[in-house]
């Protein structure tokens, strides 16, 4: 029979994708790179002229099997010490769905890296060698994914070949995680995936080899997870985040309010509050460029006209449904990025949403053990990679959710005065 | 499914949007780096819808290297007309003639390297703190470690080992005093969403783009368009044939895809069936392992 000659049929249906933002991590040994190598190759999202130039790499750094790592370890130093220093963002899409993979270094020191790519991921993707098991690293990535709110984490059992697929050692596997790791972390929903990543098994295709697995292969998962549960639909949340007032005469008393929306439905005629001023008025439009819209949720990224003219500016918040909490003495948890450790009553810049304030850390309440979670009342200092909850002064009020609520709006970052670095993500409590 | 589902080029919109908001937001003198080539074309675009029904706030930066292909400069030209942007061209050529940078010679000579110290002398003359650009992570595997907000000290380098760790969708652009920062919102796009999200959004797109005749030569197993300045050596031979560009630089280094297509869908279905990145077609990718993050470190674009 023949198509109809539409856009989407000549373009394969490719412009009705929902987008998935992945995070791995693990170390060299885990396969990780061999993984994410075949669902890129067998995605064909690796193109003749990239693996040409890894091989070509391989070969001149002595390595007989292509190394797939060296597609996403694109720094120079990277490649010649063998080491993956920062997160590499890959990309590849099915029919179904574009997904953005965020590959971190699975290396202890690198709980920084692991966390930012965790922030933006929906889902976390973890590997276990079936030779090993439940490994100190396995509970470390589900801890950082529980800290991220990440809802989905995929545990893949990886080298079933080598354990000639016997069904017993996965279900050991399991069970060890189920009974051990996940009562201490909040991710909502955990899946198990026996496979094997060298040899195809369970990634793409449905395995011939484990019969007895009767769930989808990975890239099946991948494709039909559900996702837009994970967004905050029900608490309005509209951080102002730049103010459009055209000077000309046929726009004359426009002003537009221009963010991304980070929680909640808005539409034309909704009562809104205005933070932190506190008044109400009411929605009159909701654009994008010259388009008008019936709704606007996250993430999408609109303007606003209010029927009143109250004074708005960035850093203010449109809020509607439930109340944000606004505050001045917060508690966060934290994770430290930065080589000089955290000094208690120090100045810091403290960037949230569109807002930014300057904030000190005026008590440690307690140190978390990345690696068993166990809290630690007696130490009482911040150095890189280390993870605490503690209790925040800022120079203004901060408008927020708690970040299990709402990922945006409870999230902030610590800048250090002087350098202008990022040392610090906050996820408030 | 859920009602309030996104799909992915409207969610890669909203992204590059909240992005270019937030550059307007937290600099004092943005600019916008345009080459005429399909990714600063889509930036604009964006960067339109981003402040309607106001202008864009900032103006457009040419780099230009005098090395163009003329549908290039025709195409920027009447886009700067029909919007009232304002327009700032740095010439290569210039700081050729001022000893700035010297050309390189052969057959094999280009100037694309001497951009950088066009485009820093430009940023510096202007005083720009921040530069947007249409850089994607896809496009190569230095680009894959970038930042949305990616820090350049008082001498415009990049330093890929100390990077800033970038959180959620915040974005720390502050600096001191000479820093500048390179900000890059198609950071997540891919070159076939670029050509999807032009073909949803029927962007106008300089004909370069859709095949035509032109007068071309083969060298290192790519065809390159032919122009008077350019030398050829012993056995290249100049043809006529049937191509379009898959990306638009500086005309000695941008390889031509032997095509028929003719619309934006039958772009979409070529990139769809490729094999070869469309960085695979750029000359000045290949000079080394490391090129582009060799020329990225000086503060190239």
């Amino acid at each position: 029979m023949e198509q109809p000659n539409t856009t989407e049929s000549l373009t394969g249906g490719y412009l009705d994708m929902e987008l998935l933002r992945f995070t791995t991590a693990g170390s060299v040994d885990d396969g990780k790179s061999t993984l994410i190598g075949r669902l890129l190759y067998d995605s064909k999202a690796i193109f003749e002229d990239q693996l040409e130039s890894i091989e070509r790499a391989s070969a001149r750094l002595g390595s007989e099997e292509v190394n797939l790592a060296l597609l996403t370890d694109g720094l120079r130093a990277e490649r010649e010490q063998g080491i993956t220093i920062d997160v590499a963002y890959r990309y590849f899409a099915t029919p179904k769905r574009k997904f953005i993979i965020a590959d971190t270094p699975g290396h202890i020191q690198y709980t920084r890296n692991m966390v930012t790519g965790a922030s933006t991921a929906n889902l976390a993707l973890i590997l276990i060698d079936a030779r090993n098991g439940v490994l100190e690293q396995t509970r470390r990535h589900s801890f950082i994914a529980s800290l991220l709110q990440i809802r989905h984490i995929v545990i893949c059992v990886n080298k079933m070949d080598l354990v000639d697929y016997d069904q017993k050692i996965f279900e050991q596997i399991k069970s060890d995680y189920l009974q051990n790791v996940a009562p201490k972390i909040d991710n909502s929903d955990i899946r198990f995936i026996p496979i094997s990543a060298k040899l195809g098994d369970n990634v793409v295709e449905k395995s011939q080899n484990m019969p007895w697995y009767s769930g989808p292969s990975l890239l099946q998962l991948l494709e039909t997870i559900e996702i837009t549960g994970d967004r905050n639909l029900s608490e309005g949340r509209f951080p102002v985040q730049y103010v459009i007032r055209p000077i000309s005469d046929k726009f004359h008393d426009y002003r537009g309010y221009a963010g991304r929306i980070a929680g909640g439905v808005f539409r034309p005629g909704d009562t809104v509050t205005i933070y932190p001023a506190g008044l109400q008025t009411r929605i009159k439009s909701i654009e994008l460029g010259s388009k008008q819209l019936d709704e606007a949720f996250p993430p999408m990224s609109v303007s606003m006209q209010l029927e009143d003219d109250i004074d708005i500016s960035r850093g203010n918040m449109i809020v509607k449904d439930t109340m944000p909490v606004v505050e001045q003495d917060l508690t966060a948890k934290i994770c430290w990025l930065s080589t000089r450790p955290l000094v208690l009553g120090q100045r810091y810049f403290l960037k949230h949403t569109t807002h930014d304030v300057r904030c000190i850390v005026t008590n440690i309440n307690y140190m978390l053990d990345i690696n068993t979670l166990e809290k630690n009342y007696e130490k009482k200092q911040i150095g890189l990679n280390d993870i605490a909850e503690v209790q925040l002064k800022t120079t203004e009020p901060l408008i927020r959710d708690s970040y299990s609520h709402n990922r945006i709006t409870g999230s902030a970052i610590i800048i250090e005065e002087g350098t202008n670095n990022t040392v610090g993500a906050c996820m408030f409590v | 499914m859920n009602q309030y589902t996104i799909k992915h080029l409207q969610e890669l919109e909203a992204e590059a949007i909240y992005v270019i908001r937030e550059v307007a937001a937290q600099f004092e003198r943005p600019s916008l780096l345009f080459s005429g080539g399909k990714d600063s074309i889509v930036m604009f675009y964006l960067a339109r819808k981003a402040f309607y029904p106001a202008k864009v706030p900032f103006p457009l930066v040419h780099i230009d290297t005098g090395h163009n292909f003329e549908e290039t400069i025709e195409y920027r030209d009447r886009l700067v007309a029909e919007t009232g942007v304002k327009l700032i061209v740095g010439s290569v050529q210039e700081s050729i003639e001022k000893g700035r940078v010297v050309e390189e010679t052969g057959p094999e000579a280009s100037r694309n390297m001497l951009q950088t110290v066009t485009l820093l002398d430009t940023i510096a003359e202007h005083k720009f703190d921040c530069a947007l650009g249409g850089g994607r992570r896809d496009e190569e595997k230095a680009r894959a470690k970038e930042r949305f907000f990616s820090h350049r000290d008082v001498f415009g380098q990049w330093d890929p080992k100390n990077q800033r760790p970038e959180l959620w969708n915040i974005f720390n652009g502050r600096k001191n005093l000479g820093e500048h920062f390179r900000v890059f919102p198609l950071s997540n796009w891919t070159e076939m969403d670029v050509w999807q999200y032009i073909l949803l959004e029927q962007i106008e797109m300089p004909s370069l783009y859709f095949t035509h005749r032109r007068k071309v030569f083969k060298r290192n197993g790519q065809y390159l368009a032919w122009a008077p300045f350019m030398q050829l050596k012993e056995n290249e031979k100049i043809e006529e044939l049937d191509v379009r560009c898959r990306t638009i630089g500086d005309i000695t280094c941008t390889g031509l895809t032997l095509s028929k297509a003719t619309t934006l869908e039958e772009i979409v279905q070529e990139i769809a069936a490729t094999r070869v990145t469309e960085r695979g077609s750029r000359a000045d990718d290949r000079r080394s392992e490391s090129a582009m993050e060799d020329r990225k470190r000086e503060g190239y674009f």
